[in-house]
């Protein structure tokens, strides 16, 4: 198959590409939801996004907290922006931080003003910037401004044989185009770790991901009352045949096909050495690693599933493909790319990779995703330890 | 170590006749010593199909157990002590010797992790 040179998305101001062009009402912190919530109720075409999190925070927590906030608000899906916190300095930090994208964004704080003044304020604001949005157009952009996530869930045996390996056929196919990859998961890595570090495509790399999955391990080792024995695999994947956590490990890293990661980064942290694919520590959770992708700049995500997770995000859409016939067959509203016939012989890996390529640049182009049809807008903060 | 997990089969030209190809177990990788059961079961003293990702070839083994969708089977004799490939990968060892046909799973390997 000829891959496509361009797909048509949102110019940026700052130079990137947005596959989609959301005005978002976001909250800095749990209570000032009600407020976003109403913003966006009130003024049609925009969407809050609520979450649980910001105040007390303290340390690599709250920076975290606002790397996230600044991130999600500059992502370039993401046409412009009306923040609500209930103080001034935070509100502001924020606004400032999603303003050196060049975007529409305007603060709004709650403290001496009250719910009903912010809504009404920051209601007109919105309005504006929804109907300035509503203007852009989409344009030809290269395929190197594709920047697509990853992340699986749900996995089965069919994960590692079918869709994991189709998404790193599709790495393997669009790396050299230029665009930017990331994958995560540290805890998932467990047992492939050593093969994983050797896949960095510096010493550097390689040092970091090491030093990275060693912390996560030491805290496992520090927090467990046992080893990982008897919870990876899991009871569940042992039934499905996975027998040890070096098999389930190297079927998730199937996801990355031949491909070398230039960096390691934070939770949420954009990538700053150029295109190819790049590591991020991450949580498993299929949300919270999705939120910390779509906040590093990540416009569009690849998820594969096995017994069939349904996540979505408000702002990256999240193609499924599943290779498991039983969950096309019974939930299929939620997959975007059947690769089940890979399991009958049906389709080859390229075939397969050839075929997500042209889910993914639909989606790219607008076309929208199962769970962007059902509503699926899972935003979840990473939360590295208790408020103060 | 090279660092390749997975040769990916890039001849997309070729042809597949799909109407004979029907596999009952797939193998990831040349180098890997399992395959994984891909219909419902096989059954003891069935003639099995193997599909080889790597290279998109095919082989035959003769099942010595029943084996379920989603389990290992063993293309080889293996002996205690063996290391288990799978992705081209080490994926654990053997603590119970297993016969070439044979279900290879928790109660004959064990993780080398911990």
């Amino acid at each position: 198959m000829e891959i496509p040179k361009s797909f048509l998305g949102y110019k940026r101001e700052n130079g990137r590409a947005g596959t989609r062009n959301h005005v978002i009402i976001l909250p800095v912190d749990d209570i000032s939801n009600a407020c976003a919530e109403a913003v966006s109720n009130n003024i049609k075409g925009t969407i809050a996004l609520p979450h649980s999190y910001g105040r007390l925070q303290f340390g690599a927590d709250l920076e975290l907290h606002f790397r996230t906030m600044i991130g999600t608000g500059s992502n370039p899906n993401v046409a412009a922006v009306i923040v609500i916190g209930i103080e001034p300095k935070w509100t502001k930090r924020i606004v400032d931080g999603i303003g050196k994208t060049g975007k529409p964004v305007e603060g709004f704080h709650i403290e001496r003003t009250g719910d009903i003044g912010t809504v009404m304020k920051a209601s007109k604001k919105a309005q504006e910037f929804v109907m300035w949005a509503s203007e852009k157009q989409r344009e030809e952009c290269p395929i190197s401004d594709l920047w697509i996530s990853v992340k699986c869930g749900e996995s089965d045996t069919t994960s590692g044989l079918a869709s994991n390996p189709t998404v790193g056929n599709l790495m393997d196919k669009l790396e050299p185009l230029g665009v930017h990859l990331c994958f995560g998961e540290t805890s998932e890595l467990t047992g492939a770790e050593k093969v994983c570090a050797n896949r960095g495509a510096t010493k550097e790399a390689s040092e970091k991901f090491m030093k990275t999955w060693s912390s996560y391990n030491d805290f496992i080792l520090k927090e467990a009352t046992d080893d990982l024995s008897e919870s990876q695999p899991t009871a569940g994947n042992i039934a499905g045949g996975l027998t040890t956590i070096e098999e389930k490990a190297f079927g998730n890293f199937q996801k990355i096909g031949n491909c070398k990661f230039v960096d390691v980064l934070e939770p949420a942290e954009e990538p700053k050495k150029g295109k190819g694919l790049y590591f991020m520590d991450t949580s498993s959770a299929a949300a919270e690693c999705v939120t910390l992708q779509a906040a590093a700049g990540f416009n569009i995500h690849l998820f594969p599933t096995g017994q069939g997770n349904i996540v979505g995000n408000p702002i990256e859409p999240v193609v499924k493909l599943t290779a498991n016939p039983l969950t096309v067959k019974g939930m299929g509203e939620h997959i975007d790319c059947d690769v089940s016939k890979i399991l009958s012989r049906e389709m080859n890996l390229s075939e397969a990779g050839d075929k997500l390529i042209e889910t993914t640049l639909k989606v790219a182009n607008g076309r929208l995703t199962c769970a962007e049809a059902l509503g699926h807008r899972e935003f979840v903060m990473t939360k590295l330890y208790r408020s103060a | 170590m090279s660092g390749l997990i997975y040769k990916i089969f890039e001849n997309s030209n070729k042809q597949i006749d799909t109407i004979n190809m029907a596999t009952d177990i797939i193998i990831h990788d040349k180098k890997d010593n399992v395959g994984v059961v891909v219909i419902e079961k096989i059954t003891p003293k069935q003639d099995c199909k193997c599909w080889i990702m790597e290279d998109d070839s095919s082989t035959d083994i003769q099942s010595m157990d029943e084996i379920p969708l989603g389990h290992k089977i063993a293309m080889i004799d293996l002996k205690e002590g063996d290391t288990i490939l799978k992705y081209g990968h080490d994926i654990g060892k053997v603590v119970k010797s297993i016969k070439k046909g044979e279900h290879v799973h928790v109660h004959n390997v064990k993780t080398k992790k911990w």
